[in-house]
């Protein structure tokens, strides 16, 4: 049964649920629903959401469980020595899973008859041939265990969708019957849909630890298999990045450290960009610019926070490199830059995107200082401009600090313009001219290569991926914390 | 005394070396900050300047307006109209046909040329002119053994040579043109047959393979961008509007409370990239999801907007007065019905607004894309059905643009300009309803 039958089945019942149990809860106040103890539709509610909400926890949890057990028991099948050299079992099953897709194709088509699918002895040359002519990708001769499997698999498969389509069936409607014969005058129907909605209002906020807690074992996970094939000091320690193009390890050197200068070089360049300009973009606006410049300026200057990183990447690319490298390149310049790709030329876009971001929390950050704070200092006889320099830039400074570290976390993490504009070979130069690579741009060459993902080369990634949220989620927390510890002076 | 008034050195009118060094400091400082806000608009002129000057071209393309005559013989040898027999024949039917068609309107047009043969016109025409062709044809069976006029997609080397991208001196090395080719679209301009028309197909039309710039187009991006955000809407919204209230209205004072509160905090901040490693490691490889799908797209995109939304939520949530959620409290509500009943509704335009914006972010947003396989995929097909909208695999706007950027044909950077014009419309169109949404339903209170 296709899923989105078995979805809008339970949904049904649940509908059907909410008409019947609202009928005999007013059934059994005759007919008058003061007589209830909550309003009608409650009792509605109650049959619905134990109807549909048990059915759909079932349904997730076989969504999850049933490849988990067919995996095991059909990666049992496979004898050792199927898995071939250089080879190993995640291979053989995704061989597996392709070969069972592509038979269920075949009979879907019509093109093979399902007692032929399930024969064990079926010649499998001829199967790999039929494959093939129809269109699947099958990459090598099919050999008997693997199709063994593959049929087994398919079987396996169709019960184990025919089991769970039963169960969360079976399920809904025990529920259903659950809810009805609760469905009475004196049952306190509202206090028990209102704590299943606050049940799910929990959960929906859940979700974002959650998705932390998925992000920290998918990292950790991988990266703790990547440090088995790897040696972790080679990681932290080697000044060279040159991952093997074969993907089999062994020669690839992967040193962390060449990524982490490129990304820290492209991002102070970023910063020597963004800071300045955002800086005094927001002290102008916060204590010169007049409502007229302010509500023009302002949101002109956001515009530039709500373009995407795309756009800042192929500026970079097509814009921004050609235009240095006519100044900077050989070709008439004065010879520093090689390409368009560069340290400058991937930390001037990125500077240009966190010019908002830099300005806008400043902004917020200087209105917060108390004008009490200025006039004090007007009183003095100071002018506005030393006013602002020893009172309220001092006053302000933690808040500032805060947000510029916040600027550099944005921009350790910026992906896509370093991949357009930065180039893909690592190096460990002081030339901002010349083309060097970061962390992010790394993650993403890594994972979109042609190496399998159990391969060194693919699960350094992690790695990467790991000493970047590691450093991010640090510079994020040191932020908000010095936000947080010098807003409070004022307040 | 009167001494000191009387020196013009302490007058009051004239400043001393001081007043006027610090007037000068302030006047400066003042400079400063006006440079600072001029630099960050030159920023954006340059920027906006840099996409449309490049981008504005990818909606001209070229075409040469000839009669093709689709010769019987060639196309349906049979005579017998059979439909099946019509489908055989394949393209390389009809390329002789539509060479023969502009050779003959060069010779027509008295063009001079040291092309001889209807091959010599293969250069102009895009080798997907032929297939438009014969859907048309396929489409229409009766229009065997007419002539038509038919509007053949020129190559991009034509196209870029009318737009001035292409000059006679870069195609010296070129394989595919010679600079004679270049005399002949100049006679054919001159005559009307050779013209910039507005080009829908852009915007509709299906990306092509790295060898024929000149007809791809953003539209089944668009539509995988358009399901993503489906998925974002559908998934994100609900999600996000029920942990505000959960936060909001019910949460008590505890460590969980605190534990939720860190990690949205958290979650905002990290990089989006390490999301397309979640949507890698959990959708892809432990729950076997399809690669490059929409669906695992849009999963990836609502866990990334999630905290936007959900900030936003509550700001709107907060911005109710306690005064109605007490009033409902006293005519007898329960704190639920208060909620859902009274706060949220009047909460709503805030809620839906923080939506918009978060959804505009989440349809810009690349990175985490690259990684669920969403570039790389040269989406030439549109999903068929609503469920394969989800599940087949597609491309998404930015993840289009990126890809077009990558390859190596210049004349795929203006496309890539122009799918970047696209998608600040969207963007602009979407910011707008959230301004309009909030500036029309806002209420002070």
């Amino acid at each position: 049964m296709p899923f989105l039958w078995l979805v809008l089945i339970v949904l049904a019942i649940a509908a059907s649920g909410y008409v019947i149990g609202r009928g005999r809860a007013m059934q059994s106040a005759g007919g008058d629903a003061r007589h209830l103890h909550s309003l009608p539709g409650y009792y509605g509610w109650n049959v619905a959401l134990k109807a549909a909400v048990p059915a759909f926890l079932v349904l997730v949890l076989a969504l999850i469980v049933q490849p988990l057990i067919i995996n095991k028991t059909v990666s049992s099948m496979i004898p050792e020595s199927e898995i071939a050299e250089g080879s190993n079992l995640g291979l053989v099953m995704a061989e597996v899973r392709r070969t069972a897709d592509g038979i269920d194709h075949l009979v879907n088509e019509g093109l093979m008859d399902e007692s032929a699918a399930r024969n064990a002895r079926t010649d499998f040359t001829d199967i790999t041939q039929r494959l093939k002519d129809a269109g699947q990708v099958v990459t090598s001769n099919i050999t008997q265990p693997v199709l063994a499997a593959a049929q087994k698999y398919r079987v396996m498969n169709g019960s184990g969708k025919l089991v769970r389509s039963a169960l969360v069936i079976l399920v809904a409607l025990a529920g259903l019957l659950w809810g009805l014969k609760e469905s009475h005058k004196d049952f306190r129907a509202r206090n028990i849909v209102e704590r299943s909605i606050l049940a799910m209002l929990m959960a929906g906020a859940s979700v974002a630890v959650l998705t932390t807690l998925g992000i920290v074992l998918s990292l950790i996970f991988n990266t703790v298999e990547f440090f088995k094939l790897y040696p972790a000091l080679d990681f932290f320690t080697l000044l060279e990045w040159s991952p093997s193009f074969s993907g089999r390890g062994g020669s690839s050197a992967l040193g962390v450290l060449p990524l982490l200068w490129g990304t820290f070089y492209i991002s102070i360049v970023a910063l020597l960009v963004a800071v300045p300009i955002g800086l005094f973009a927001a002290i102008y606006l916060s204590e010169y610019a007049g409502p007229k410049v302010r509500a023009f300026a302002k949101p002109m200057l956001e515009v530039l926070a709500g373009i995407p990183t795309i756009v800042y990447g192929l500026f970079a690319l097509l814009t921004l490199g050609p235009m240095l490298l006519s100044v900077f390149g050989d070709d008439g310049g004065l010879g520093w830059m090689q390409g368009q790709r560069a340290v400058m030329t991937a930390g001037i876009a990125m500077g240009i995107m966190l010019i908002p971001f830099v300005s806008s929390l400043s902004d917020d950050i200087i209105n917060a200082v108390p004008q009490a704070m200025r006039d004090g200092s007007y009183g003095l006889g100071a002018t506005q401009s030393e006013t602002i320099k020893q009172v309220v830039l001092p006053a302000a400074l933690p808040g500032i600090v805060g947000a510029v570290l916040l600027a550099a976390s944005r921009a350790i993490g910026e992906t896509m313009i370093v991949v357009m504009g930065a180039g893909a070979a690592a190096s460990l130069s002081l030339n901002p001219f010349e083309a060097m690579t970061t962390v992010t741009a790394k993650i993403v060459s890594q994972l979109t290569g042609d190496s399998d993902f159990a391969s060194p080369e693919a699960l350094v990634a992690f790695a990467l991926g790991m000493t970047l949220f590691v450093l991010t989620l640090a510079l994020n927390v040191f932020a908000l914390y010095i936000v947080r510890k010098y807003r409070e002076q004022y307040d | 005394m009167s001494d000191a008034m009387n020196n013009p050195a302490n007058s009051l009118l004239v400043q001393d070396a001081r007043t006027a060094k610090r007037n000068a400091a302030e006047k400066r400082f003042r400079f400063f900050g006006i440079a600072a806000i001029a630099t960050g608009l030159v920023f954006l002129v340059i920027l906006l300047t840099a996409i449309f000057s490049n981008g504005t071209g990818a909606f001209q393309q070229t075409f040469l307006t000839v009669p093709v005559h689709l010769d019987e013989t060639k196309l349906d040898k049979a005579g017998n109209r059979d439909i099946e027999d019509i489908k055989k024949v394949s393209t390389f039917g009809y390329n002789p046909l539509i060479q023969q068609a502009v050779f003959d309107m060069v010779q027509a047009q008295g063009i001079e040329t040291p092309f001889t043969k209807r091959g010599d016109m293969k250069a102009l025409i895009s080798a997907s002119a032929a297939a438009q062709l014969r859907d048309e044809v396929i489409a229409n069976p009766d229009l065997i053994g007419q002539t038509i006029e038919f509007r053949v997609l020129a190559t991009s080397r034509v196209d870029g040579y009318l737009k001035g991208r292409v000059t006679r001196e870069s195609v010296e090395r070129d394989k595919n043109i010679d600079a004679e080719h270049f005399d002949l679209v100049d006679g054919l301009r001159d005559a009307g047959i050779v013209k910039k028309s507005f080009n829908w197909d852009f915007i509709t039309g299906a990306d092509a393979s790295e060898s024929r710039p000149e007809q791809a187009g953003m539209g089944v991006a668009m539509v995988g961008s358009f399901f993503m955000m489906l998925v974002v809407l559908l998934c994100a919204l609900p999600i996000g509007v029920a942990a505000s209230i959960y936060l909001e209205e019910f949460a008590p004072q505890n460590r969980w409370t605190d534990l939720i509160e860190v990690n949205i905090s958290n979650l905002a901040a990290v990089p989006s990239i390490v999301f397309g490693i979640l949507g890698l490691a959990v959708f892809i490889q432990f729950a076997h999801l399809p690669q490059s799908a929409p669906l695992v797209g849009g999963l990836v995109l609502t866990l990334m907007t999630l905290p936007t939304i959900i900030i936003s939520t509550r700001a709107s949530l907060k911005a109710v007065p306690p005064s109605i959620r007490d009033a409902a409290l006293g005519v007898g509500a329960s704190k639920m019905q208060s909620v859902f009943h009274h706060v949220l509704p009047l909460a709503m335009p805030g809620i839906l607004t923080g939506t918009i914006i978060g959804l505009a972010q989440a349809l810009g947003e690349t990175a985490p894309l690259l990684l669920i396989g969403m570039v790389g995929y040269i989406a030439s097909d549109m999903p068929d059905g609503f469920l394969g909208g989800f599940l087949d695999p597609n491309s998404a706007m930015p993840a289009q643009i990126y890809e077009w950027a990558k390859r190596a044909d210049p004349a795929y950077y203006e496309r890539a300009w122009g799918g970047i014009i696209i998608l600040l419309m969207f963007l602009m169109t979407m910011n707008i309803i959230a301004v309009i949404l909030r500036r029309r339903f806002e209420r002070r209170w």
